[in-house]
């Protein structure tokens, strides 16, 4: 009980129940299995890094390669939780289940970095990388670039645009090493 | 002070408080390029902080490091000349682990686990590779959340912070100046330091190139060779040593709950990060308070974890570390001297070691920059990462 009570508070008042659309897919697993085995390689042709997803993290990759953000819950309490891991922090158990959300959020903060950099990286800069915090669960934060369109480059929404709280929504960019990796559009661009 | 001191071989209920003291620090020279390898310099810091407390090398047999030291204890033991070794420990998450060497000694020596002993770092920052200029470097599991976006370095990371506490408090690049000055200018008084006789200025500040907006080169610590080391033993001991002892009252580690090493963005509070944690543990087991800090080591790899650390050690409420910093408050003769030797942003960037050391020379009274009268520091490890803290008095 000890260890439940100093983790209860960290995401409590994160609000699953309010995806309405809320599935409980738990073939996850499998589709995750195909993510991890295409993310071989941390390069991808245009020389961005690509994500190497482990098993915990292999599902919200395979789901975002259909579309759909998804983020592991608690398949008991339904306490959201990020980045993924085997077992709730609230509850202990391992059961979990990667429910739908709406892919709508709000920025929390962002960085524009500048040179030196990875030369890929470098290339665009200065960039945006923004902290993203979810409209259906407000703990889970998740970091990503704010793009003009989903397969823009990471520097295609001027610096001026970004601001602290701006609305966006998320969408889908297929990387050339077959992983799917979730960007941010604004909602009032 | 003296008569309520724990000994050595410590019996139930005994604690850690003045039972130890650093009896001993040493140094290499800073400098962009050393030509002599780690294990070289390690070396000389540790015979040079021995030679320090007048203990012969043969007598240590304990040894304290932290992550990313390329040299072991099993090299420096054998090329030192050390005796048989009692007690090793090596802390995780890099800079967050300075501190804790110290501590960890400090907690051998008082329950009877060894005698003597030594805890060092030895980088060669400045002239070695950086792990985010290795494109083909296989990303670490945690960094599949962040690093494919484009968050690459610590000033990144960082940054992302730095932004949103400026929203979030008023915070202006005028208050991570205060930071950057008050570290220049104590170098400026401290011939060993890379920034010695570099003055900065504002205009170079608010005029110099961005790394990572917010955050400018002026926010960034050094990158550094060099080695440093000190020397721990019991406090009897200690008394009979050169130098005058400086004793570990009140020491802790901090790994906050839900925390998620540099990116601590998905505690519920990102913003009070690991020095929260530590300095609850900190102030419980000490005597004196924040208030009572004479002067304070904080680390410093980028401007803004001074504000955070200030605030999470208690030197004032949450939101207000940023005007803290105003009205020459960190320089000396303000209300909390930081970083009396010029710190990871002016001295060198040894991942916080030479916070330890100086720190050590402000109660010894023998500081370049010396806050008169000074018997009470705090030292802090790295923030953003699971970190340590020590409370040293005289």
């Amino acid at each position: 009980m000890t260890q439940m009570d100093t983790t209860t508070d960290t995401t409590a008042d994160a609000t699953t129940d309010t995806t309405a659309d809320a599935t409980t897919d738990t073939t996850a697993e499998t589709t995750a299995d195909t993510a991890t085995a295409a993310s071989g390689g941390s390069e991808e042709s245009d020389g961005l890094l690509a994500p190497v997803p482990d098993e915990d993290g292999a599902p919200f990759f395979a789901y975002a390669a259909r579309g759909e953000l998804r983020v592991q819950c608690c398949a008991d309490c339904g306490e959201p939780r990020f980045p993924p891991r085997p077992c709730c922090p609230h509850c202990q158990s391992f059961d979990c289940l990667w429910k739908k959300v709406s892919g709508r959020g709000r920025i929390w903060s962002y960085v524009l970095p500048h040179p030196p950099l990875l030369p890929a990286y470098a290339a665009q800069a200065p960039y945006n990388v923004v902290l993203v915090e979810l409209t259906d669960a407000p703990r889970i934060r998740l970091v990503g670039n704010l793009v003009a369109a989903a397969d823009a480059a990471l520097n295609s929404v001027p610096p001026e645009r970004i601001r602290i709280g701006a609305p966006v929504k998320a969408a889908f960019h297929a990387t050339d090493g077959g992983l799917t990796v979730v960007r941010w559009l604004l909602e009032r661009p | 002070m003296g008569a309520t001191r724990t000994t050595a071989g410590a019996t139930a209920g005994a604690t850690l408080k003045d039972a130890t003291a650093i009896a001993g620090i040493g140094q290499t020279p800073f400098a962009k390029r050393l030509p002599e390898s780690e294990k070289t310099l390690a070396c000389r810091a540790i015979l040079a902080a021995l030679d320090d407390a007048g203990i012969a090398p043969s007598e240590v047999d304990a040894f304290a490091s932290y992550t990313m030291e390329e040299t072991d204890e099993v090299e420096v033991a054998k090329a030192i000349g050390a005796g048989d070794v009692t007690f090793f420990s090596k802390v995780g998450y890099g800079g967050g682990g300075s501190c804790a060497t110290v501590a960890h000694l400090a907690a051998a020596v008082a329950t009877g686990q060894a005698s003597v002993g030594v805890a060092w770092r030895s980088r060669k920052r400045g002239s070695g590779p950086r792990p985010w200029t290795n494109t083909r470097a296989q990303l670490p599991t945690p960094a599949q959340w962040t690093r494919p976006y484009g968050l690459l370095r610590p000033a990144d990371e960082i940054g992302l912070l730095a932004r949103r506490y400026m929203h979030e408090y008023g915070a202006t690049r005028d208050h991570f100046f205060n930071v950057a000055l008050a570290c220049r200018n104590r170098a400026n008084q401290n011939p060993a330091a890379i920034m010695y006789d570099r003055p900065l200025t504002r205009e170079m500040y608010m005029t110099a190139r961005w790394i990572s907006e917010p955050l400018c080169l002026f926010d960034n610590c050094l990158e550094t060779d060099g080695a440093l080391a000190c020397v721990v033993v019991s406090a009897e001991r200690a008394r009979d040593c050169r130098q005058r002892p400086v004793y570990v009252h009140s020491a802790a580690q901090g790994l906050p709950a839900q925390h998620h090493g540099m990116v601590n963005y998905w505690n519920d509070d990102p913003l009070t990060g690991p020095s929260w944690a530590a300095a609850r543990r900190l102030w419980k087991t000490a005597d004196f308070g924040p208030q009572d800090v004479d002067v304070a080591q904080i680390y410093d790899a980028f401007t803004p974890l001074i504000p955070l650390s200030l605030e999470g050690y208690g030197f004032c409420a949450r939101g207000e570390g940023a005007a803290f910093t105003e009205g020459g408050a960190l320089e000396i003769g303000g209300r909390l001297p930081l970083n009396t030797g010029g710190g990871g942003l002016s001295e060198a960037y040894v991942h916080g070691f030479n916070l330890i050391t100086e720190g050590v020379r402000q109660l010894r009274g023998t500081g370049t920059a010396q806050v008169p009268g000074a018997t009470t520091c705090l030292v802090t490890a790295g923030e953003g990462v699971p970190t340590s803290a020590l409370l040293l008095r005289s």
